[in-house]
């Protein structure tokens, strides 16, 4: 079985995000970028999936700069077979339709059976790439996905949605699957999981390439970003110590009916 | 601008956030708003959501569509939208509205911004704003085109419904649906707790690392009962397997907007603040003062929640006699 894992750079869950001070864009000076965290899921499930099935591979691909090279490496240490990067140079500012548009080429040319990706990016927040990629390649995906179990051309999905309930599905494959955070524990890279790394395929490729042009995709961009801004800081609250909890409590709760109105 | 709203129902109950996104659609276009509605509608559902300001609320109820099956769902969207030809197709950023408009901009070519909390039409010009990195910014977004089809979901809680006088009609919309066997959906599996997910939730009770154990959430599902909120968590009480998953608050969790946040031992991480500083009303209930949470609480209560929460839901209770 052929499986594509589709992994994103995000900054990590604990920098600090700021504007640059023309609010064009982000100031990443020194933020330190991983893997955003949910992908992480996809690659451990797409490596325990080609385990289970057997005579498999697992491409690692991730549309990016350079700097995805450490992303790409992480997972083939992981256990992925191969890697892929699709440079974006001068591409940085695609939608995620554009972005999708790679990467369904990408799934296209591998033949992928499973496709694999996190349910969401921590950075832009959209749960958006995924889902298109399987629209663009006219295959169904289930996202935000908890539990996954393949059986030959079939797999059976469930899918977190409101209130802890799951939709549970039954998907031909082709299919993408969008992976949440209880979909798996991620494996600890092993040392010799990273020496074997260094020596797994580790391609780089432009989106000329792979067939797209720079023209087109910035084209098909249909959405953008044109400021960024601080979410408005908070008024200072009041505080309540030193008193009893009772009274504490009966005066917060007041107030919550009286000044704030929301009981 | 013509804009025509996609009305989710569950179980053939219409969710009252669709109430917010045709108010929303109302004060972007006046009176050119439209509704349509994918799957059975109770008819109590259906004549309450006539009272917000659409002309006519569209109806395909096909037996493809009783659950959400994604491929089905796009299908009969598409076949709507092509019929009514609006500029805008507005919906909530419910977990299946997030999912199908992804499905809908692929299959259309049609922009889509996700998820906000602020849009205006100026000139048949969409922008709006929207919160990334969990909430750390907020991000100006817009169209590179002031024509053409696009597609908007917002954030729940953030748009007032307003009823509006008169009654929109009903037309049942007849769709061939491709009836594919690629996707099924085979049943849903009732949840353990709560019924309101937290990112649609007006209110929220949640509980980080201080209340030590699984056992101990119950003090916050009893306190939400009182005042039917949600049960919430941070990671770390997510980590040390206190909560579900699906009950994380944060950036590797979930964004929330409740009208009311109650946050119990939790000292406030940049994550999890940056999943829930948009509350209206914060509460924070904490033994240590200089925890970060107490910076963006509208009211700090310092103490041991172990005595605090159990206190609030007496007084909660005393509301309703």
């Amino acid at each position: 079985m052929k499986i594509v894992v589709l992994i994103k750079k995000t900054p990590n869950t604990e920098a600090k995000i700021e504007p640059t001070p023309d609010g064009k864009s982000l100031n990443f000076a020194s933020v330190k970028f991983i893997t955003n965290p949910y992908d992480e899921f996809a690659v451990e499930e797409a490596i325990k999936v080609a385990t289970q099935v057997g005579n498999s591979e697992v491409v690692a691909v991730s549309f990016s700069d350079d700097a995805a090279k450490d992303l790409v490496l992480k997972a083939l240490a992981m256990g992925a077979d191969r890697g892929l990067i699709i440079g974006n140079e001068g591409l940085e500012n695609l939608d995620s339709l554009a972005i999708a548009k790679v990467l369904a080429k990408v799934c296209q040319d591998e033949k992928a059976d499973l496709i694999f990706c996190g349910k969401q990016g921590i950075d832009d927040d959209n749960m958006h790439v995924g889902v298109m990629v399987a629209e663009l390649l006219g295959r169904p995906h289930i996202n935000v996905v908890s539990k996954l179990e393949v059986q030959g051309q079939e797999a059976t999905v469930f899918r977190e949605i409101e209130g802890g309930q799951l939709e549970k599905y039954k998907v031909k494959l082709p299919a993408v699957i969008g992976a949440s955070k209880s979909l798996n524990v991620p494996r600890y890279t092993s040392l010799p999981g990273i020496m074997k790394a260094k020596k797994k395929p580790l391609d780089k490729k432009t989106v000329d390439d792979i067939g797209l042009n720079k023209a087109s995709l910035l084209a098909v961009s249909k959405t953008q970003v044109l400021a960024y801004t601080l979410p408005k800081a908070k008024p200072a609250g009041k505080v309540f110590k030193g008193k009893p909890p009772e009274v504490m409590v009966a005066e917060v709760v007041k107030l919550l009916r009286q000044e704030a109105k929301v009981l | 601008m013509k804009v025509l709203v996609f009305i989710e129902q569950r179980e053939g109950k219409i969710k009252q956030h669709a109430k917010e996104a045709l108010s929303c659609a109302s004060l972007l276009a006046s009176s050119d708003v439209y509704g349509v509605c994918l799957g059975k509608v109770d008819a109590d559902s259906l004549a309450q959501i006539k009272r917000y300001g659409a002309q006519t609320i569209y109806s395909i109820s096909d037996e493809g569509l009783l659950g959400y099956n994604c491929l089905n769902y796009a299908q009969a969207l598409c076949e709507a939208i092509k019929n009514l030809s609006p500029d805008l197709v507005l919906g909530i950023a419910s977990p299946l509205g997030k999912d199908l408009f992804a499905r809908l901009s692929a299959r259309l070519e049609a922009g889509l911004l996700t998820d906000l909390v602020e849009v205006s039409v100026s000139n048949s010009q969409i922008k709006g704003a929207k919160p990334m990195y969990a909430g750390k910014t907020l991000a100006q977004v817009g169209f590179s085109s002031d024509s053409g089809l696009r597609l908007v979901t917002i954030r729940p809680n953030v748009f007032e419904a307003h009823e509006k006088s008169g009654e929109s009609s009903h037309e049942e919309l007849k769709v061939a649906l491709p009836g594919s066997e690629d996707l099924k959906l085979l049943e849903i599996i009732k949840g353990s707790h709560q019924e309101t997910d937290l990112a649609e939730a007006s209110r929220i009770i949640s509980g980080g690392r201080a209340l030590a154990s699984e056992a101990n959430f119950k003090i916050l599902r009893d306190c939400a009962l009182t005042i039917g909120a949600s049960v919430g968590a941070s990671r770390a009480a997510v980590d040390s397997g206190y909560a579900s998953h699906d009950m994380q608050v944060g950036q590797t969790g979930k964004t929330v907007n409740p009208s009311l946040y109650i946050a119990c031992g939790i000292s406030g991480s940049i994550q999890h603040m940056a999943g829930m500083r948009t509350s209206k009303v914060i509460v924070s209930v904490n033994t240590d003062e200089e925890a970060p949470i107490l910076a963006i609480s509208d009211y700090a209560i310092v103490g041991d929640l172990f005595q605090v929460v159990p206190l609030l839901t007496e007084e909660f209770k005393k509301l309703h006699s």
